[in-house]
């Protein structure tokens, strides 16, 4: 019991100290030096401490001192109780979706039985799902209460999109759930021991357009029409200054963190290396008996883990600086009119090669 | 779906973009009427940049107007030193040096090509693609050296002079814009891989902001706007001022007059104006750089300090300024967005009577609600983009 609580409550400060101690203040970072490395910039690198600027390592702190100091402005006319809330709906879900995804395999440490993912729920895949559309309040709610008619304009339009990609998303996953026959993310990811069984594999068409819907369900460039600052300003959060505005970027980076993530878990073969089964690197670890090879294992598995889910974040910086931005309607005709359509027929094909084999 | 909204009550969205929106730069307001993301109505407000630059001319000397003329185009200053410059010397009447005529070529050319470079990346950071932006600027900043070279300023340049020039080519002046132009080159492939074929970028302009041909000529359309359209206009091959009648150098058009060909127009134009350069540089004269009319231009210190003639119209120009005889004219090059003209009356004085300036791109802000109306609000970034408003050349 008290193992079961110490067990939990370690991966939950892992998995949070990641998450908001580590990505979410260090993906503002990488996106400006990673922006500037494409750009011939040189990027962030004014903020320093005695002259040390360590490669602007030291902004992320000037940031948070800074939104933590700022006025904290509602607008006149706004309703403050929403335009408050807004972004803490938008946030939490972010937060949250990273419980139900898997950052290594089950492993016995000192006769314990360790399962590495903070709740290992028999739906995990719907509740991503579900904290996903939640997040899509927060934009709505924000766009609204702001009193704003940018706002506003960004909000139905984040409204609107969030949920036509969610639909396709759904669809897209479907295929990956039928490949596998479970919504258990611990063992869809279990599942892909074997190198050629990775979704990538499985559904390569399902990859494809469940990044593509990822992205979009993120509002992020190509699809950031949502925010699109050369028209909208800066659509849903034009009214949010200070620590708020900072919530909906923190948001956003850590959706990106999800994002990846669950990439890594349905597509490529989770916390796997490639032609290596848990129980091998077990026995590879065997020289330091059989807990410390167990920890070894876990170590491992972690880092591959997080390294897949960094090469999936550098990906969607890239794909971010650029292409440029969608037109509205556009962006819902993809949805609607190609995603969707392709989306449905691979369900088809999936079922069809399952029912022949 | 109509029976509901005819029950609904429901009113458009009146809207100001501008005049302090991320677009709208050049300071302009659009007022919109929206019906959803549709554009029902626009009304084009311009006016905040109004510096009243007309009314300056009349109260400084001939000489005086030049600094001025920098902040009309202030992406392309050199174009517009050109062409007050052309204009007060067909008013006197003044043929200026081969190599002067030469060297104005090559510092019209290079504006023009930092005015397009801006442009094109301008709409490619508001369309969302920053790295285009900046691989555009970085050529721009390279042609700004070469301008900084010349005379010194890299944005308000002030090098042209009323029958001459502010200073002769520096040294390694060639084999610094070949340097310069071979990087050029390479940025321009870059950003022609990152847009021209970029699907996004394509659906973004593609068939928006069309003008018929026809209506553009009605609307006073010219430059890259106005031959996207089809229309093969250009001051420099219509009406060939200075050397242009010796480069040789084709005039790209477009075929439908949407964002498309006038991006396209000008990716283009920037390749044909670094071939002016090179001719030119190739071709360039020696000789002097400046007119011998000591009445008109001021000559050298050694002339100063030898020639009776020349020290006192030094002094009279100095202290009068330049007399042009009573008349009026019209004179027009090729600037970077169009046809800028100067139309000058003279009285006999020292100062102009009435400096009026055509802005091209007072037209073409003219006919946004044409082009966009229709559309939907991300419509007007590209268009917008495209037509290239200048505040300070629209509103003087």
């Amino acid at each position: 019991m008290v193992a079961d609580l110490i067990e939990s409550v370690v991966k939950i400060l892992f998995i949070f100290s990641v998450n908001i101690g580590f990505f979410s203040p260090i993906l503002g970072w990488v996106e400006r030096k990673q922006s500037a490395l494409m750009q011939d910039r040189v990027g962030a690198n004014r903020a320093d401490v005695f002259g040390f600027t360590l490669i602007g390592l030291f902004h992320p702190i000037a940031d948070a001192i800074k939104v933590l100091t700022k006025e904290d402005f509602v607008p006149e006319g706004a309703d403050r109780l929403f335009h408050t809330l807004a972004p803490f709906i938008s946030l939490t879900p972010a937060i949250i979706a990273f419980a139900v995804i898997p950052f290594g395999g089950q492993y016995v440490l000192f006769g314990h039985h360790v399962n590495l993912i903070i709740a290992d729920l028999d739906v995990g895949i719907l509740f991503i799902f579900a904290f996903a559309s939640l997040a899509s309040f927060g934009a709505v709610l924000g766009g609204w209460a702001s009193n704003n008619n940018w706002s506003f304009l960004g909000g139905l339009r984040a409204s609107a999109q969030m949920l036509s990609y969610e639909v396709v998303m759904g669809l897209n996953i479907i295929g990956v759930i039928m490949v596998y026959g479970t919504l258990r993310l611990s063992e869809i990811g279990a599942m892909q021991v074997n190198f050629f069984h990775w979704g990538i594999f499985l559904q390569p068409v399902g990859f494809i357009l469940f990044f593509t819907c990822a992205i979009a369900e993120n509002k992020r460039a190509p699809f950031d029409v949502a925010e699109a600052e050369s028209e909208l300003v800066a659509g849903y959060f034009t009214e949010y200054s200070g620590m708020k505005f900072v919530m909906f970027w923190m948001g956003e980076f850590l959706e990106i963190v999800t994002i990846a993530g669950l990439i890594t878990t349905l597509f490529f073969g989770a916390w796997h290396l490639p032609f290596v089964s848990d129980r091998m690197l077990v026995d590879f670890f065997g020289f330091a008996g059989p807990d410390g090879a167990n920890i070894l294992a876990i170590l491992v598995n972690i880092a591959t883990f997080f390294a897949k889910v960094l090469f999936f974040i550098w990906l969607q910086m890239t794909i971010r600086w650029t292409l440029p931005r969608f037109r509205y309607d556009q962006v819902m005709r993809l949805g609607w009119k190609m995603f969707l359509p392709i989306a449905l027929i691979n369900i088809f094909i999936t079922g069809l090669v399952l029912l022949v084999k | 779906m109509s029976d509901t909204a005819k029950d609904l009550h429901s009113e458009y969205m009146v809207i100001n973009m501008g005049p302090s929106h991320p677009v709208t730069h050049g300071t302009v307001k659009f007022l919109l009427t929206l019906e959803g993301e549709t554009i029902i109505d626009m009304k084009v407000d311009i006016g905040y940049l109004h510096r009243g630059f007309e009314k300056m001319c009349e109260n400084g000397t001939w000489e005086q107007v030049m600094p001025y003329t920098d902040r009309l185009n202030y992406v392309s200053p050199l174009i517009n030193n050109v062409g007050y410059a052309l204009a007060v010397e067909k008013l006197i009447g003044i043929e200026t040096p081969q190599r002067c005529q030469y060297i104005r070529v090559i510092a019209s050319e290079l504006a023009r090509i930092s005015d397009h470079y801006t442009n094109i990346a301008a709409s490619g950071l508001e369309l969302g693609a920053f790295t285009a932006f900046l691989y555009f600027v970085e050529a721009r900043e390279l042609v700004w050296d070469l301008i900084e070279m010349l005379c010194g300023a890299r944005v308000t340049a002030n090098y042209v002079r009323i029958g001459g020039l502010k200073n002769d080519l520096p040294d390694g002046f060639k084999a610094k814009t070949r340097d310069v132009f071979k990087r050029c080159r390479e940025l321009w492939a870059d950003v022609d891989h990152l847009l021209t074929k970029n699907r996004i970028f394509i659906d973004r302009v593609r068939n928006v902001g069309i003008m018929p041909p026809k209506d553009a000529i009605a609307w006073g359309f010219t430059g890259p706007c106005l031959r996207a359209c089809g229309i093969p206009y250009d001051v420099r091959k219509f009406h060939p001022y200075l050397v242009y009648d010796q480069m040789d150098f084709e005039v790209p058009v477009g075929e439908k007059g949407d964002n498309f060909d006038r991006y396209a127009v000008r990716m283009e134009e920037i390749n044909q104006s670094m071939r002016i350069v090179e001719q030119a540089l190739d071709k360039l004269p020696s000789g002097p750089i400046n007119v011998d009319m000591p009445e008109y231009r001021w000559q050298s210190k050694e002339d100063i300090s030898n020639r009776i003639e020349s020290l006192i119209f030094h002094f009279k120009t100095v202290t009068e300024g330049i007399k042009p005889p009573a008349g009026e004219v019209y004179s027009a090059v090729e600037g970077a967005n169009g046809e800028l003209g100067f139309y000058l009356v003279s009285d006999g004085s020292g100062k102009p009577y009435k400096c009026r300036v055509r802005p091209p791109c007072f037209p073409l802000t003219a006919a946004m609600p044409k082009m966009v109306k229709g559309g939907f609000i991300a419509d007007i970034v590209p268009t917008f983009d495209m037509i290239n408003m200048i505040g300070g050349e629209c509103d003087r």
